[in-house]
């Protein structure tokens, strides 16, 4: 074993220094080292959220109904996480919705340079659908934002849209009055045997 | 030791699968294996998958397949990074442990999204190899040259190989490379990375594997006859290639002697070997004779689906098993470079 210990008895005190040969002794030690590495791939995003994306790119906004318990899932992912069955269908839901649940985040996002903290990350449910997305709420002040407020998406321009869920920048409040989250059946799952 | 058995068994393999997405394309086998055997996902105990980040290009990518099983009620679910053989082993011993009776197991990946041959160099030694970006398939020529060199084995050898595997192949209806080819045919083509020519390469695919595991009256129940699990074992060499004599695999060995490979005739053998030369290193390592067919299914080098083609010879030989073809195979997995982990499992008809 030479210089070194390993034996785990041993406590860290008792441990000698690390003594390097005398040939590198006076050799600057490698710090770090760079490997970079990349690898390119064509992520193709499958049928559901193919379905999703062209919906979006002519203002309409698509989810998942579940075949088993008739939820309407957004967004689509192409399968329906309660009963692990392909979705037999798509409907379109809302342009407004609801907020579940919401944070006033006061850190910035890295990679997210557009965002001015402090911000409003929130869970919203379009109308018509019993499961919601992460969704930006802007258009008010972080302190006056609530939970069962309803909003409604704010589009980009329409010769602007694209496959992109980035057409929505943000959900802003419609001034109608709350809905009362603590009715649970907005779930939808009323009657579902899951 | 409980009575475990393979009882039902899905496949799809193609040679790129663009428009579904990888929890589209494995909700269909997970129902069929679920159809076939009456089960819900309330009566399966364990479900357990295997695939690979690296190859789907995305972080945690194996908890999108997760809602294709319906994980509600919340199920008690593992993964493994690994070919979908190894989550059949984890499952496997937890099925031993006794506490349930039935596991789903599945492996899935689709590489066409990027080039695998760089993806599998991000496997290796992330200071000394990886930053070569050594190709995959010119690591495994270098085992292939030293075999030749040594005369283990002959270039003719490698294509008669790789001839019978596209002949296995052609009635396999998942297999991808069915073209038939003459060992004489497979001698003129042109290498990739020599010695290796494109027949003796993997035939890359797209797709996945589901299997459902059931122990003792429950596998009798689900299944008329199950494909009994006699022996299973796992083994590793180093991942420094330069201490392995790669010419020949230990870790294949040491497990088919624990799995119990030679306690009685092998009818058949479905060895996961991405290369020709993969697959005579392991019919030796194997000690498997003339008279064990090998890879009824054409293999790998017939369809090779990374992370399910492991699991896919275990459930080509319970299927071939449960159909009567024979009443004892022996089902291997690979993973890693040059065969570095072996798995090695016995199975037998009743």
């Amino acid at each position: 074993m030479g210089e070194f210990q390993h034996d785990p008895s041993v406590p860290p005190s008792a441990i000698k220094p690390v003594t390097m040969p005398a040939a590198v002794a006076n050799v600057e030690q490698v710090q770090s080292v760079r490997t970079p590495i990349a690898i390119d791939y064509e992520v193709t995003p499958g049928e559901g959220l193919s379905r999703y994306l062209r919906g979006l790119k002519e203002k309409r906004i698509l989810a998942d109904v579940c075949p088993d318990t008739g939820q309407v899932v957004f967004p689509p992912r192409g399968v329906a996480p309660m009963a692990g069955k392909r979705p037999t269908r798509m409907v379109e839901v809302g342009h407004s919705g609801y907020i579940d649940s919401f944070n006033v985040t006061r850190i910035p996002i890295k990679t997210r340079p557009d965002l001015d903290p402090p911000y409003v990350s929130a869970w919203v449910v379009p109308d018509g659908a019993n499961v919601g997305s992460i969704a930006l709420v802007a258009g008010i002040e972080p302190e006056k934002v609530r939970v069962g407020m309803r909003v409604r998406a704010v589009w980009k321009p329409d010769d602007e849209l694209e496959e992109s869920a980035t057409n929505i920048l943000h959900w802003e409040p419609t001034g109608e009055p709350d809905v009362d989250i603590a009715d649970l059946r907005r779930m939808g799952r009323e009657g579902s045997t899951l | 030791m409980r009575d475990v058995a393979i009882v039902a068994s899905a496949q799809r393999q193609e040679r790129a699968i663009p428009s579904e997405s990888e929890v589209e394309f494995m909700v269909p086998l997970m129902q069929q294996v679920k159809d076939a055997t009456g089960l819900t996902q309330r009566d399966i105990g364990f479900t357990c998958s295997g695939s690979s980040d690296f190859i789907a290009g995305q972080a945690f990518s194996f908890v999108m397949t997760i809602d294709g099983v319906g994980p509600v009620p919340a199920i008690s679910e593992s993964h493994v990074e690994m070919d979908g053989a190894w989550a059949l082993y984890e499952a496997w011993v937890k099925l031993q442990i006794g506490e349930i009776d039935t596991a789903l197991i599945y492996g899935y990946s689709k590489s066409s999204g990027g080039s695998l041959r760089d993806v599998l160099a991000t496997q290796m030694d992330p200071y000394y190899v990886a930053p070569l970006w050594p190709d995959a398939f010119a690591i495994e020529a270098l085992a292939a040259r030293q075999m030749v060199e040594n005369r283990r084995v002959s270039m003719d050898q490698l294509a008669e190989i790789a001839s019978r595997s596209r002949r296995h192949g052609a009635d396999n209806p998942h297999a991808v490379r069915t073209r038939q080819k003459s060992a004489a045919d497979i001698m003129a083509e042109a290498p990739v990375a020599s010695p290796l020519r494109p027949s003796d390469l993997p035939a890359s695919a797209d797709g996945g594997c589901v299997v459902l595991l059931a122990a003792e009256d429950t596998a009798r129940s689900l299944s008329d006859r199950p494909a009994w699990i006699r022996g299973i074992d796992h083994r590793t060499d180093s991942h420094t290639l330069g201490v392995r004599d790669l010419t020949r695999s230990m870790s294949a060995e040491l497990a088919a002697q624990k799995a119990g490979v030679a306690n009685d005739k092998v009818d058949f053998a479905e060895l996961h070997a991405p290369f020709t030369t993969s697959e005579f290193v392991l019919a030796d390592a194997l000690g498997l004779g003339e008279d064990t067919v090998i890879n009824p299914s054409g293999g790998a080098l017939a369809a090779h689906t990374m992370m399910a083609s492991g699991l896919i010879r275990l459930a080509e030989a319970a299927a071939r098993i449960t159909a009567g073809d024979g009443d004892r195979a022996v089902a291997h997995a690979a993973s890693g470079p040059v065969l570095q982990q072996n798995l090695v499992c016995v199975m037998e008809g009743e």
